[in-house]
């Protein structure tokens, strides 16, 4: 079975394809079975090589599979290969069932949309693109699909360019992330050149006598900023609530439930090489907790309800991170596969609820929707639950988990900002769910009586979701509540190779308390000493949780005009919150308007001024300045000689200096 | 190195020397008595026509190019001829190639109507 | 001077496409007056048979004519690339020629001459051969600059007419300085003498030479400061020419410019090295950014063909066998991705009115979506965005110079390819996210010919992106045969 793990990202390709090329002339139902029936195949493919895993001895259990060599230089060659090991397969659970659930919803949700086929089109590449992001055994053909789900995610947020603002944030995506790339890629050229490799496994296993602490600090640093650009982080996460501009689907499978989790996909694929590098790691985890509270605190000032569930989003991919900074690994793949299901499964209910309302998203203008659609109410609130926190569904285990080895590891502070964070993620979500399903009815008079449950294609995935999210978590009880922890096991293979070690280095640097006995038994918890404060903690987190949840019931359903009042109060800090700390017009006024003027002043200062002006005279440039600029682009060509004699003196002045007489 | 080319200089300063020298004299020892005809231009026995700054026809121009390119052939097959002997028959072959291209250039140009003055 | 007819072998490409080319001019003259599409028939045939024989002459690996010429892996890697540029010029100019009312055979004798000059420079072993072919190059460029008479077609063609023979001068006038050093204009001569004179790699004479031969090469490939005159004559000249000119002239002038530094003068490699250091940073960064503020394509197409010669620069800075098979890779996918976007250029034009302002792009996307698509491929190519051509090239040419320890030209060189993707983005950005206007004209300038050179084009792109190994491989095997 493990032989045949390529078909898992070229059945969505062949989908793509053939939806792409003569799916216009199809008919709607032809173009579903080919979209959600590539996934789904891809999803049986997934399935039947984690069962052939399973059977292997877990020292045994990758497989790579190489398809053709790619580039082939000198000694070395770079293979287009795929590798099937616990985390990818885990990995690929997640997208092809994840992935073949939003195809269904997308049935229903895209039904009356022109550019159907297009849509699923794009879909089925993004899969394509994201397995071989996952399913990659080497850096290059990782970047291929980390650039691949990049442009599928630039096209699907641009989906509906009719609307300027939408095809701007498409362009916003792709630039940003492009920043992040340049750091992947630069950590990719030194990887090459101290390995000769990029292969995952033979790089990782070279890793600790190949390279200096130093390097392998500059590699995870320039990586980071790669996955910093794809799974919105602080700074450069500005992208993400922009690209809620394209269909719902898109925002529940790719900014949500898989491709936003690259990034942490790709730092726990690198475990070894940041285990070795504390003052990353620390970088890490400070980064992420940073995130998680500054994208929680803007979420409770939005009235978008897909704003709120981006900046949801941002704030839970802080915590991944926070696990990943702290050496748990393994704990932040849980709370990505859990985030998947539960995100995916609100995104999903918002996109219900839009659908309902006619595409309004304005939650001032919902309310009581519970009345009207019981199946996304009950789905939806389960999901909210869910996030927020409250044992035992899903979110409790992975989050608490992530918190508990913050704390255990010596991330105290770090701790204390993803602490702060949950009990906000609570107040927030819980403002959303009642200002969308409860209280008084705020609806526009247009929909007035037209609100609906959407139809079964679109319920029946949220369900699906729902229960995920639910038992979800159970694969990964703590052995500290009696679970049996079988997802770290599992992860062990690839993720526990000495992972520990880094973190008790990056926790002495952060300057807390060494090295605690949670770690000695690696991910898995289970240390007999902790125990008391594991408990504390998480009656701790839970009750904190519960106090966000009652607050914003106090707020939102018992005392309305308590939030307008707080609003108008604190003024100040409403607007800031409101307008998420100016972020993008910061940016916009520093870098992109810096950047337009730069490149503006080099072309127009070097070429148009300089080189003209000082063929001209400098009076002709005083009256061009002040009149047309454009008048000068002529270039002239004296200029142009001129420029040639300057540079031709300069280079022969720099040989000069090096010649001796 | 460049002190190989002392002499070279010298024989230069040299030169410009006597032939700037030999101006000055003339102009300093001989006599001048203009008249209007010494005056005017030279050119050959005629009276000089209008202005030289006016616009030429652009076939003079392609003429001109076109004897230079023939006659820098010609000059080229100076010291082909002079080493003839030593060249031999692939000497011999070269230069027919050298034409031939050249040859295809005439056929060109007199085709394209550039010797046809009208 | 000893003469073997053996050596007519290493040189049997160059006459097939000289002979070509005077055939064409006959077939022109001689061919009575009417509508000749022969011109480019017989030109792509004479292109075939110089293609063949370059591959049969490649394995020669020797020097000929007294060492003035080179036939090895590397020149026949060039020939071919030179070859696919001329290939693919004629073909999208087909249509191209005919729509403006300028389908004479001229135009392909003089791609053809310039390309046999081209060659000559990729072969050229002898620093006077390498001067005289690039004048050969030159010249037929000079007049393809203005082979639409136009105005901005004449003020181009003068321009670079005026400015390259000012160039040359500078050139020339370094070869002279190295040969009044070394006593040789042979490359692998020069290389000796370096090595036999003590003295001679500080020597004021020598270095001087190098520099003014950089002053040369740089202002062929468009480098920083002596890029003026590309935007100039890139948006003035034909588009079909302009797409020859930023990819074989390119080709050409790297090509000699990596054999005659990377041969003649490892010896001064640390202080050249620095020199080019300096200009590759600046060539990339000045292009990127004067890209960054064009809103005409094909002006912006200028400004990016300056950023692509600062990255194939770092190429010669690290001159190191790993870099040539990188430069060679990026010359190679450059031409495709490059004379695959002026095809697509051409395509929405129209007589007389180019129209290349952004604005002509809107809503492209939807109107002709195999165009868009091309043209997209061809914009994330240039980029350097996987799984395309682009992206190895600047792979190979940065991993290179890592793997020298050129650190921050390699940053620099990541950080400006990154920068540049907005601008490219833009293109696209224009083509699917922008309402097409009504008054926009109907209809593309397209035929059978310039639809073949743009996909054959955006094949190559994907399969050189995709499964470039066999390509990389023939690179290296070109770069062991020095």
């Amino acid at each position: 079975m493990l032989d045949w793990i390529w078909l898992i990202p070229f059945l969505p390709m062949v989908g793509a394809i053939i939806n792409g090329t003569v799916g216009r002339r199809f008919p709607k139902w032809a173009v579903n079975i080919i979209a959600c029936g590539s996934i789904f195949a891809a999803f049986v493919v997934s399935v039947a090589s984690f069962i052939a895993l399973t059977h292997l001895d877990p020292s045994q259990r990758f497989h790579e599979v190489t398809l053709f060599s790619w580039i082939a230089t000198g000694s070395t060659s770079i293979d287009l290969a795929y590798l099937m090991d616990p985390l990818s397969s885990v990995m690929t659970l997640i997208v092809t069932g994840v992935g073949f659930l939003i195809h269904v919803y997308s049935v229903g949700y895209m039904h009356h949309d022109s550019s159907y086929n297009r849509f699923f089109t794009y879909m089925n590449l993004f899969c394509f693109a994201m397995l071989t992001l996952v399913l990659g055994n080497n850096f290059l053909v990782l970047f291929v699909g980390w650039e691949g789900v990049g442009l599928c995610s630039y096209l699907l947020i641009g989906f509906w360019f009719e609307d300027q603002e939408k095809a701007k944030a498409g362009m916003k995506a792709f630039v940003v992330n492009r920043i992040g790339d340049f750091g992947f890629l630069l950590a990719m050229f030194f990887i090459f050149m101290h390995f000769g490799t990029l292969n995952f496994r033979e790089v990782m296993a070279a890793a600790p006598t190949a390279i200096t602490a130093a390097t392998a600090t500059l590699i995870c640093l320039l990586l980071f900023l790669g996955a910093c650009g794809k799974s919105a982080q602080l700074p450069l996460y500005v992208w993400l609530p922009d690209a809620m501009a394209g269909p719902t689907p898109v925002s529940a499978l790719i900014h949500a439930a898989t491709m936003v989790t690259a990034g942490v996909y790709m730092i726990a694929r690198c475990n070894i090489l940041y285990s070795m590098a504390p003052g990353a790691m620390a970088t890490v985890a400070t980064v992420g907790a940073i995130t998680a509270l500054f994208a929680g605190t803007i979420a409770i000032a939005q009235n978008d309800i897909k704003k709120v569930l981006a900046y949801s989003t941002v704030s839970q991919l802080g915590y991944m991170f926070i696990a990943m900074g702290v050496g748990a690994y393994a704990v932040g793949i849980f709370h990505l596969m859990t985030h998947a299901f539960f995100k995916a499964c609100l995104f999903l209910g918002s996109g219900s609820v839009i659908h309902g309302m006619h595409d309004e998203q304005d939650m001032r203008k919902m309310g009581n929707l519970r009345k009207y659609m019981p199946h996304t109410y009950r789905t939806f609130l389960i999901a909210t639950i869910a996030i927020a926190g409250i044992p035992p569904l899903a979110a409790f285990f992975s989050k608490d988990e992530i918190l508990w080895m913050a704390w255990s590891g010596g991330f105290k502070a770090q701790w204390a900002l993803g602490f702060l964070a949950a009990g906000i993620t609570a107040f927030y979500m819980f403002r959303l769910v009642f200002m969308t399903f409860f209280g008084e009815e705020r609806h526009d008079e247009h929909v007035k009586g037209k609100v609906h449950e959407s139809p079964w294609t679109m319920y029946v995935p949220l369900y699906v979701l729902m229960g995920l999210s639910i038992v979800g978590g159970w694969v990964g009880i703590p052995e500290a509540l009696g679970g049996a922890n079988h997802f770290h096991h599992w992860l062990a293979p690839v993720l526990d190779t000495g992972s520990m070690e880094g973190a008790r280095h990056a926790a002495a640097l952060v300057g807390d308390i060494g090295p605690s006995a949670a770690y000695a038994s690696g991910g898995g918890g289970g240390g007999e000493g902790h125990s008391i404060i594991e408990y504390i903690l998480m009656f701790a987190s839970v009750g904190w949780a519960l106090i966000g949840i009652a607050f914003a019931a106090f707020c939102y359903l018992k005392r309305t005009d308590i939030p307008a009042k707080a609003a108008a109060s604190a003024k100040g800090v409403y607007e800031l919150l409101y307008n998420k700390y100016y972020v993008d017009e910061i940016y916009d006024a520093v870098f992109v308007k810096g950047l337009v003027a730069l490149s503006n002043h080099f072309w127009k200062f070097w070429d148009v001024v300089v080189i003209d002006g000082a063929a001209n005279g400098l009076a002709k440039v005083v009256r061009a300045t002040g009149g047309g600029l454009a008048r000068l682009q002529t270039g002239q060509a004296q200029g142009y000689a001129l420029a040639v004699a300057i540079g031709t003196v300069a280079l022969l002045a720099f040989f000069a200096a090096h010649a001796t007489l | 190195m460049l002190q190989n080319f002392v002499p070279v200089l010298i024989l230069f300063l040299f030169a410009a020397a006597f032939g700037l020298g030999v101006l000055l004299i003339s102009s300093l020892l001989g006599p001048k008595r203009p008249t209007a005809a010494k005056q005017a231009t030279y050119e050959c026995g005629m009276d000089v026509q209008p202005d030289a700054r006016r616009p030429l026809d652009v076939k003079y121009y392609l003429i001109a190019m076109a004897f230079l390119i023939f006659d820098v052939e010609v000059i080229f097959l100076y010291p082909w001829a002079v080493q003839f002997k030593s060249l031999g028959l692939f000497g011999f072959i070269e230069m027919l190639v050298f034409l031939f291209i050249l040859l295809v250039g005439y056929a060109y140009i007199w085709k394209k109507g550039v010797l046809e003055w009208e | 001077m000893d003469f073997q007819l053996a050596d007519l072998k290493l040189i049997a490409p160059h006459i097939a496409l000289l002979g070509t080319a005077l055939l064409v001019l006959m077939v022109e003259v001689f061919g009575h007056g009417r509508r000749r599409p022969e011109a480019t028939w017989i030109s792509l045939l004479g292109i075939g048979i110089a293609a063949a024989a370059t591959g049969m002459s490649c394995h020669e690996n020797r020097l000929g004519f007294s060492g003035m010429l080179a036939a090895d892996g590397y020149s026949a890697f060039c020939n071919m690339i030179i070859l696919i540029v001329g290939a693919l010029t004629i073909l999208v100019s087909s249509n191209y020629l005919k729509d403006e009312r300028h389908e004479h055979g001229e135009y392909h004798a003089l791609i053809l001459l310039s390309m046999t000059g081209m060659m000559f420079m990729a072969s050229a072993t002898h620093l006077l051969l390498m001067f005289l072919a690039l004048e050969t190059m030159s010249i037929a460029i000079y007049a393809l600059a203005g082979f639409f008479r136009t105005k901005e077609g004449v003020e181009s063609c003068f321009k670079y007419f005026l400015l390259g023979a000012f160039s040359s001068a500078f050139m020339l006038y370094g070869i002279a300085l190295i040969y009044g050093a070394t006593g040789t204009t042979q490359i692998h001569g020069i290389m000796e003498q370096f090595t036999q004179i003590k003295g001679l790699a500080s020597s004021p004479m020598a270095l001087s030479g190098i520099a003014l031969l950089i002053v040369g090469f740089a202002f062929k490939v468009a480098a920083f400061p002596f890029h003026g005159w590309t935007p100039d004559v890139y948006q003035g000249a034909p588009t079909s020419v302009t797409a020859f000119m930023a990819t074989g002239v390119k080709a050409a002038a790297f090509a000699a410019f990596f054999r005659i530094f990377f041969v003649a003068f490892p010896a001064t490699s640390p202080v050249w090295s620095q020199a080019l250091w300096l200009l590759a940073v600046a060539t990339m960064t000045m292009g990127n950014f004067a890209a960054l503020a064009q809103r005409d394509v094909k002006r912006m197409l200028a400004y990016s063909s300056i950023a692509h010669a600062g990255y194939l620069l770092v190429g010669v800075v690290t001159a190191t066998a790993a870099a040539g098979t990188g430069m060679l890779f990026y010359l190679l996918s450059y031409a495709f991705m490059n004379i695959g976007a002026f095809a697509c250029v051409i395509m929405l034009g129209r007589r007389g009115a180019d129209s290349t302002n952004l604005d002509d792009y809107a809503g492209v996307g939807f109107k002709y979506p195999l165009l868009a698509a091309a043209l997209t491929l061809f914009m994330f190519s240039m980029a350097g965005i996987p799984p395309t051509a682009g992206f190895i090239g600047k792979f190979l040419i940065f991993k290179a110079a890592i793997g020298k320890e050129f650190y921050w030209l390699a940053v620099i060189g990541v950080l400006n390819s990154a920068a540049s993707v907005y601008f490219y983005l833009r293109v696209i950005v224009y083509m699917y996210f922008r309402e097409r206007p009504e008054a926009a004209p109907e209809g593309l300038r397209s035929g059978p010919a310039i639809t073949v050179a743009t996909v054959v084009a955006a094949a190559a792109v994907l399969i050189l992106g995709l499964a470039p190994g066999f390509v990389v491989r023939m690179a290296e095997a070109a770069m062991s045969t020095f």
